[in-house]
């Protein structure tokens, strides 16, 4: 049986242009466990998601994934809705769906992907351009690809950003669904974007 | 690698190449420049030269100064455009950097082959004095200097990607590394048009493939670095 999954932050520091971001951010978070990240702008929120997510290697410290092992691992644990995140303009919801499950090496798996973009309400406009959408649909399309491999670890950095008070509500329901099953990490300014959270880093003190 | 993760992997990489494929085909944003370069370029020679007979080995440089400039004007795309729409980071978070990096080759290997098909056919029917004699020396030539153009395009496309200058620093980078495979693929194309044998052209095939393997090696090692942060 494998052992259940955590991540572990241990020291971790952020530097850009000899300014330090943060300094010292420690937590450790275990299945069905939510960690809450605040902090005024600049403060680095996005900087750890994108440290979490192994897009950006920090300047100091370790964060570990229980049993990490294999060159697909991030890819496979983690999924992220982020606003620096962007999908294929060119490319209907559907094919960027289809495009990300094969850039990962994953098949597709069609009912899936139809289920998501019923629940993100943007089946009926399922093959039109991305371009053609409005910003709280690209928002909502982000969820779809983040969650199409149902990721154990979901990261959301501003989660209800650009979305209506249906597609804040959709959010709300697919955060708490994940809290039950495995690890959220949300990044917000508001707090009340999360209901209840285990563990929380406010970087307005690791400066 | 595990014996999963590498299939995996050949999947991510094939996953990469075909969706840069259907962009390619909906966008048509290199192949549209890489025409109209080639057809502009071949134009303004045949006015420079309007009845005069060049020698060959004018005609085999003018060639590949077609396809280097034709190249510049279209390969860097594969990352580029993947910055300027903000889906490199999606694409990060995707795949590992050794898939992206494969599946982007792979990539600039098929969209460089079809612009130097394209470009041979025009230039030997529009150029009245550039003849193949040799014609197994010629495809080889193609074929090997292709794959070294695709090479090295692909890696200093990923170096320049970031920069704010990048259409400028493209050529400018590309020159010193395209220099030797340059002089080597006019030496052997001038060597096809005046009927050399192959064995005659052994010695410019090896370099051909010795650079090309060092540069994806090397570029292949590095482009983690690149890519990420």
């Amino acid at each position: 049986m494998s052992e259940p999954l955590t991540v572990r932050a241990e020291g971790l520091r952020m530097v850009f242009n000899r300014r330090v971001i943060f300094d010292g951010v420690h937590f450790t978070l275990g299945a069905t466990q939510t960690l809450l990240i605040s902090g005024r702008n600049g403060a680095g929120k996005s900087t750890l998601i994108k440290i979490i997510a192994g897009l950006l290697t920090p300047a100091a410290g370790s964060l570990k994934f229980s049993g990490e092992q294999g060159i697909f691992v991030r890819q496979s644990l983690v999924g992220l809705v982020a606003p620096y995140l962007s999908l294929y303009d060119e490319f209907s919801a559907e094919e960027n769906l289809q495009h990300i499950a094969a850039m990962r090496g994953l098949p597709y798996d069609r009912d899936r992907a139809h289920d998501l973009l019923r629940r993100m309400a943007l089946f009926s406009r399922k093959d039109d351009a991305v371009h053609t959408y409005s910003s709280g649909m690209k928002q909502r399309a982000k969820y779809a690809a983040a969650l199409l491999h149902a990721p154990p670890v979901l990261l959301l950095d501003e989660p209800m950003a650009n979305l209506d008070g249906d597609g804040t509500a959709t959010v709300r329901a697919i955060m708490d669904e994940h809290r039950r099953e495995g690890l959220l990490i949300v990044a917000t300014n508001e707090t009340g974007d999360v209901d209840r959270c285990d563990e929380r880093v406010d970087l307005n003190a690791l400066r | 690698m595990r014996s999963g993760d590498m299939k995996r992997w050949l999947l991510s990489v094939r996953g990469i190449f075909l969706k840069d494929v259907r962009s390619e085909l909906r966008t048509r944003y290199a192949v549209s420049a890489l025409v109209m370069f080639v057809i502009t370029t071949i134009a303004i020679i045949l006015f420079s030269l309007a009845h005069e007979a060049a020698p060959p080995e004018v005609l085999s440089g003018m060639l590949w100064v077609v396809i280097f400039f034709g190249a510049m004007s279209g390969l860097s795309r594969t990352f580029v455009m993947e910055e300027e729409r903000g889906t490199a980071m999606t694409l990060q978070l995707l795949a590992p950097p050794s898939a992206v990096y494969f599946g982007k080759l792979l990539f600039n290997v098929v969209l460089v082959v079809a612009l130097n098909a394209f470009t041979v056919i025009l230039y030997l029917l529009l150029v009245a004095g550039f003849v193949v004699r040799s014609a197994d020396v010629f495809a080889l030539t193609m074929l090997l200097g292709s794959l070294g153009f695709a090479s090295a395009a692909t890696i200093i496309a990923a170096i320049i990607a970031r920069a704010n200058t990048k259409g400028t620093l493209y050529p400018v980078l590309s020159f010193p590394i395209l220099l030797p495979l340059l002089v080597v693929v006019i030496d052997a194309t001038r060597s096809a048009t005046e009927g050399a044998p192959l064995a005659e052209a052994g010695g410019a095939f090896q370099f051909l493939i010795s650079y090309i393997v060092v540069l994806t090696t090397l570029s292949y090692l590095l482009f983690e670095y690149i890519w990420k942060d």
